[in-house]
């Protein structure tokens, strides 16, 4: 387990990381989610002993690391650009690690035949990083993370320099193999959608701080903060200025039907399975006033077209317009 | 269409090519043809010999000492002055204070003329009254004639050398090492390796290329050297400190042997044309290139 208290990274006069708390159980998959800038490599790099931290403990499995080397800290880690090692064939790449740790022979012949098997990288083992496809070199990068058996698994944005056919194969395989082998793994990324599809617990950071902790479900159905409400989900969650509150809701659970509020249809956007539908709801063109919905199928609204909209309460998110924090009442499902 | 294109290609290739052709093709020809011939005066027609001239050559001692030389200031000035830059650079590349300045002292041998360093370091050398021997006389040595002693005048002339390379050839590892991937760093050290095993498997290997091409610059220049032997020794004493290049200077131009001069240039030309190709056929194999 990984207990993570009071993180902070300061460059210059900026708190890159700003009082971090949270912990990884055994075996959990962990998303560290934010925009970029937000701190969450730094943190990683914290975590992984990279970078020094100003203020904080690290924790892992009841022992300090704070003050360790990243050596010392036993733990994988998957870089963004793999940080293959050029001139080492596939194979020395992964046996890297246990060699500097002076394992034994027959234990990383055994280690390597293993991991590689779970990777599928059989045949390429003599080739050289250079001769490899994006998706084999994720794959290099993976296993050698893995063949250390550490505690944990580090991961920077591993996808982001695949393209998204192979991203969503390797999203899958990922989580499956970390499932499989009961890891626990920390995974930076930038993209909601790998966040929600990959993760046990999102750590949702913005400008170096934590804007909420939770299932994804829960970041989905009860956002913390108009952040968390507008980072999460794609179109962004609608927020209308009410009175001293800000009301949230999300696209897709706005209807159109007669009885509704008034509006007026700005554009359309066909996407296939459904339309994404602009329409004003207030009088003046002001931006706080325009509202995103999704159609199902494919919707033939003219410009200027009035439409009435409406939504299940239950549905209605809350935010003090002051904090732009939840004011929502407890949920009672 | 083709054949225009073809003029062009040449037309466009011809300025280098005629400098080329005239300074360095027609000279190297020139010298080859010397090599062979021979005249008993400046005046009287020089004479076809063939061999002849390469038979004095393997029964001239100063010949073979020269080599003899050379090869001792080449197997003690390259090493010596690669690792040195290597050293360097690694240290002016990492996370140090005033690094800026670090690099321009590092450099600085390189900018300076070479007579005017020669002259700086024939002061440094000078017995009793130079810089060395009265930095010794002040722990109580009595300080050898550097240059004058036939036992240290070579070694003087390389240390002399090693100094200048060095931070010339930092800036080649330098330039190098701001080109590897500092995540390559970080990924290492997560593995659990130490710094000299970073080195050894990541940093070294990575430098090949640029090993290399130092490698065969130095060595040339151990061949070429002739301009800080004008200042400081004139290959003295009693040759202990001649090297190839100056011997052949001293053949042609103050002996005025042209026809033996252009012998031993062809020696040159032949070993440094076999050292260049040796070392682009033994490593290259071995060598990741990006």
């Amino acid at each position: 387990m990984l207990r993570v208290e009071g993180l902070s990274r300061i460059f210059g006069d900026k708190k890159v990381v700003d009082d971090l708390n949270f912990t990884v159980e055994d075996g959990e998959f962990v998303a560290l989610l934010g925009p970029s800038g937000c701190g969450k490599s730094t943190s990683l790099k914290m975590i992984a002993g990279l970078e020094n931290p100003d203020t904080g403990v690290i924790e892992l499995d009841g022992k300090d690391i704070t003050h360790l080397g990243p050596g010392q800290r036993q733990l994988g880690m998957v870089f963004q650009s793999y940080a293959l090692f050029p001139h080492l064939s596939v194979k020395e790449n992964i046996l890297f690690g246990l060699k500097a740790r002076k394992v034994q022979k027959d234990e990383q012949q055994k280690r390597l035949t293993s991991v590689v098997d779970l990777v599928g990288l059989g045949e390429h083992l003599d080739k050289k990083p250079g001769q490899l496809s994006g998706g084999q070199c994720q794959r290099v990068a993976l296993a050698r993370a893995i063949v250390s058996e550490a505690n944990l698994c580090l991961m920077d944005e591993p996808l982001s320099n695949l393209d998204a056919k192979l991203r969503n194969e390797m999203r899958t395989e990922i989580r499956a193999l970390q499932q499989r082998l009961g890891m626990s793994v920390i995974y930076v990324t930038h993209d909601q959608v790998e966040a929600m599809s990959m993760a046990d617990k999102i750590v949702l950071m913005n400008d170096g701080r934590i804007e909420q902790i939770g299932l994804p479900e829960d970041l989905y159905n009860r956002p913390a903060t108009v952040f968390a409400a507008q980072f999460i989900g794609s179109p962004p969650m609608n927020i209308i200025p009410a009175g001293d509150k800000l009301l949230g809701v999300r696209p897709e659970h706005i209807r159109i039907e007669d009885g509704g509020m008034p509006g007026r249809v700005v554009s359309c956007d066909y996407h296939g399975a459904d339309t994404i539908v602009l329409a004003d709801i207030g009088g003046e063109g002001v931006s706080e006033s325009l509202v995103k919905l999704r159609y199902p199928g494919h919707a033939l609204f003219a410009a200027e077209q009035n439409i009435s909209i409406h939504w299940k309460p239950e549905f209605e998110h809350q935010f003090s317009s002051s904090t732009r924090t939840s004011i929502d009442p407890q949920p009672t499902n | 269409m083709n054949r225009r294109l073809n003029l062009k290609a040449w037309l466009l290739m011809l300025p280098a090519l005629s400098l080329l052709i005239a300074f360095t093709h027609w000279p190297t020809l020139k010298t080859f043809w010397r090599s062979a011939t021979w005249a008993k005066s400046d005046v009287a027609p020089s004479q076809f010999v063939g061999l002849e001239n390469y038979g004095l050559l393997i029964e001239d001692p100063v010949f073979w000492k020269v080599i003899e030389n050379n090869f001792w200031y080449a197997l003690g000035t390259v090493p010596t002055s690669i690792a040195l830059a290597i050293a360097m650079a690694l240290w002016v590349n990492g996370k140090i204070k005033h690094k800026g300045l670090l690099r321009l002292a590092y450099f600085t041998p390189t900018i300076l003329p070479m007579i005017t360093v020669a002259n700086i370091w024939l002061f440094f050398y000078s017995p009793d009254i130079g810089l060395f021997d009265q930095l010794l006389r002040a722990v109580g040595i009595d300080g050898p004639n550097w240059l004058g002693d036939p036992d240290t005048a070579l070694g003087s002339l390389m240390a002399m050398t090693i100094w200048k390379e060095a931070g010339f050839f930092m800036i080649f590892y330098l330039a190098a090492l701001q080109t590897l991937s500092p995540e390559l760093y970080d990924a290492a050290k997560v593995e659990g390796a130490g710094p000299w095993r970073i080195f050894r498997r990541i940093t070294f290997p990575l430098l090949m290329p640029t090993t290399l091409f130092v490698l065969i610059n130095a060595l040339l220049n151990a061949f070429k050297l002739v301009d800080h032997l004008f200042i400081l020794t004139k290959g003295g004493p009693n040759n202990a400190s001649n090297l190839l290049l100056y011997y052949i200077y001293e053949t042609a131009f103050s002996f005025l042997d042209s026809y033996y001069a252009a012998t031993l240039t062809v020696v040159m030309l032949v070993a440094l044309a076999l050292i260049a190709l040796a070392q682009m056929l033994l490593f290259d194999r071995k060598i990741h290139y990006r």
